[in-house]
């Protein structure tokens, strides 16, 4: 049965049931964000998120990877319940994201815990640690002070900002770049989530310092039994943190698969530039060019027809990628491709 | 030998005064570059990186409390020079600099070419038209589209007008191109592209190159030779065919083990502790702090040692 909603004149797409295991379902998901000319008239739409499907399982940990303007950020802000999705849904446990009323939304936020992408804009510079983690304990009615304290020593010494005491009356400005990443972590592990969404938790970080905070996370996902998103553009940190890659190109998941399968055996050719690109350290390096794509990723405004990627792919197929949108296709128990090469 | 070497630099000091003492972000640095080669400075942020760049260039902020040494370049010591002499024939005649988030270095309200094309009119002294030319030959050099040239930045991706930037530097045909963190804000792809234009520069215009970074992967891409620098000071040189697979001094060793790898299976390590302040600096190494070699002797200030033609400062090599 398919109905059409009364504002948007948009298809209402039923929601899927989904088993029990599966803690947050991305239906269909499309975020568009409209264009406007002197404030009145819509004459496009930006698609950031444009037709994306997955589910997280209880504690498994997956990577959306993609280079900057691809949605994967819009993709994170909708399921954060930050921005409303143009068609689609957002199933946490069961429960419609975009149809929670305001005691739903405060659930679903001490359920959700978000570690930003720069630590130092993230915390407010004129409070310090304790009063940051206070914060979120006070809204989530925890009311004894006593109680307080003693979680915020707890998910203190978690993320190993040791000593505790010294650290509880600092300022953000105090602290190191990946002792603040240590409180932003902190926070977003306070209220006991079940699920944490990371948004580049370390792309601002020095290069020792990063490994020290990915093994973190890595702990504490293993140790709470989180479910974890992370979201990167370095493929050469995604296999150190989770199970499951996603690519995203252009507000598409373009290939779908568990890590070791992918870096074996990629097969979208948007992946495997992306990995050509990726380097080690390696004297030979200098010695050889690398074979990348030219061009830039499309404007999400007027994406081109067909497949998004093959104005810049080496291997299109003509009258065919330039025509069709590519379908999902599984192309190995596990490994889903977005590319007619797998027809 | 001496005709040989394009830039010596030797014992480069370069100090700035804060309310707090002396910033010794420079620190007695030594290191020299062949015609057509590439060294690598690697080094964490607040390592003095970027200093050594201005200070190899001379462009200096005015809180200087010391900036003393020598920088040979052809054998000339340039430092001697005075400020007009230098910036008339060294500055962008000989050596010239792509600063860090070039992409957004340039002015908003003049067109990219018209930007490429000052360095040439008052370097070299060329028409307008003429440095238009010779702008549209160095985008060709750099693969922006011909039809770029009458673009404002805005209207340019961000690698693109990274292109413009190395573009700019290069219209002299400078012996050095003095490269900071040319690539850090660009994406993977934008990235590798933006490598093999460096690589090709290199190869057909012989252009040598003072990469400044923090990443060491992709600083193999164009790495002839890689300093390391530590708190101020540069701990180790060598050839990168020796460097990449087995550094020497032991924080060299750490950076390298905390590299994440793609191809190969090694689970990446974290260097314990932070870097020293640079305003009060401990007396001996200044690794030995987090190094997990330490002994009696490290206390004591480290001198360079000769190991196989690679030069470490750090007394387990004595």
């Amino acid at each position: 049965m398919t109905m059409l909603d009364k504002k948007t004149k948009n298809l209402i797409i039923p929601v899927k049931e989904t088993d029990e295991n599966v803690l947050l379902s991305i239906q269909d998901l499309r975020v568009w964000f409209e264009l406007r000319r002197f404030g009145f008239g819509v004459v496009g739409h930006v698609r950031a998120v444009d037709g994306v499907n997955f589910e997280l399982h209880n504690s498994e940990a997956i990577a959306v990877v993609g280079e900057s303007g691809c949605g994967k950020t819009s993709l994170m802000k909708t399921i954060l319940g930050l921005y409303k999705p143009t068609e689609g849904h957002v199933i946490f446990e069961k429960n419609n994201v975009s149809e929670m009323g305001r005691k739903g939304l405060q659930w679903y936020r001490s359920q959700v815990g978000y570690v930003q992408q720069d630590p130092f804009g993230a915390l407010p510079p004129f409070l310090d640690v304790q009063r940051i983690l206070e914060e979120p304990l006070i809204i989530g009615g925890v009311k004894n002070k006593e109680e307080r304290l003693r979680r915020i020593k707890k998910v203190m010494a978690e993320v190993k900002l040791f000593p505790v005491e010294d650290f509880l009356s600092k300022f953000p400005h105090m602290l190191s770049g990946g002792q603040q990443q240590r409180v932003v972590i902190a926070r977003a592990m306070i209220l006991e989530p079940k699920m944490i969404v990371a948004d580049e938790p370390v792309s601002m970080l020095d290069a020792s310092v990063r490994v020290e905070i990915l093994k973190l996370l890595r702990g504490l996902q293993a140790s709470h039994n989180l479910s974890f998103i992370y979201i990167t553009h370095d493929l050469s940190t995604v296999r150190y943190f989770s199970e499951q890659i996603f690519v995203m190109y252009a507000g598409k998941l373009v290939e779908k698969a568990p890590i070791g399968m992918l870096l074996k055996n990629p097969q979208h050719p948007y992946t495997l530039a992306l990995l050509t690109a990726t380097s080690d350290p390696d004297a030979n390096n200098a010695r050889t060019f690398k074979e990348v794509p030219p061009g830039e990723p499309p404007s999400l405004v007027n994406p081109p027809v067909g497949c998004r990627f093959h104005p810049r792919c080496p291997r299109m197929i003509e009258n065919l990628c330039e025509v069709q949108d590519p379908p999902d296709f599984t192309t190995e128990s596990g490994h889903i491709t977005a590319c007619w090469l797998y027809k | 030998m001496a005709e040989e070497t394009l830039l010596d630099v030797r014992h480069l000091v370069l100090h700035f005064a804060t309310t707090r003492g002396a910033v010794q972000a420079v620190d007695g640095v030594d290191f020299n570059l062949d015609y057509n080669k590439a060294v690598v400075i690697l080094g964490e942020s607040g390592c003095g990186k970027t200093s050594l760049a201005k200070a190899i260039l001379r462009l200096l902020p005015r809180n200087v409390s010391a900036y003393a040494g020598e920088v040979r370049l052809v054998g000339k010591d340039v430092m001697k020079l005075g400020e007009e002499e230098f910036r008339q024939n060294v500055r962008w005649v000989a050596m010239s600099l792509v600063p860090q988030a070039a992409m957004n270095s340039l002015n908003p309200v003049l067109r990219v070419g018209d930007q490429v094309a000052e360095p040439a009119m008052i370097h070299l002294g060329m028409k307008k038209e003429d440095a238009l030319k010779l702008a549209l030959k160095m985008f060709q050099h750099v693969s922006v589209p011909a039809d770029f040239i009458n673009r404002y930045p805005f209207e340019l991706s961000g690698g693109m007008r990274q292109r413009v930037a190395i573009a700019m530097a290069l219209i002299t045909s400078p012996s050095l191109i003095v490269l900071d963190e040319p690539t850090s804000a660009l994406d993977l792809l934008t990235q590798a592209n933006i490598f093999n234009v460096l690589k090709r520069i290199k190869k057909e215009l012989g252009t040598s190159f003072i990469l400044i970074t923090h990443d060491i992967a992709t600083s193999s891409e164009l790495a002839d030779s890689v300093a390391v620098m530590y708190a101020g000071q540069i701990v180790e040189t060598g050839e990168a065919d020796k460097f990449f697979p087995a550094p020497l001094h032991p924080y060299s060793q750490k950076l390298m083990a905390s590299v994440p790898r793609l191809r190969a299976n090694q689970d990446p390590e974290f260097i314990t502790g932070q870097p020293p302040s640079l305003v009060n600096l401990p007396p001996g190494c200044r690794f030995a702090e987090r190094c997990p070699f330490r002994f009696e002797k490290c206390d004591q200030d480290p001198s360079e040692f000769r190991v196989n033609g690679r030069i470490v400062r750090c007394w387990k090599y004595e």
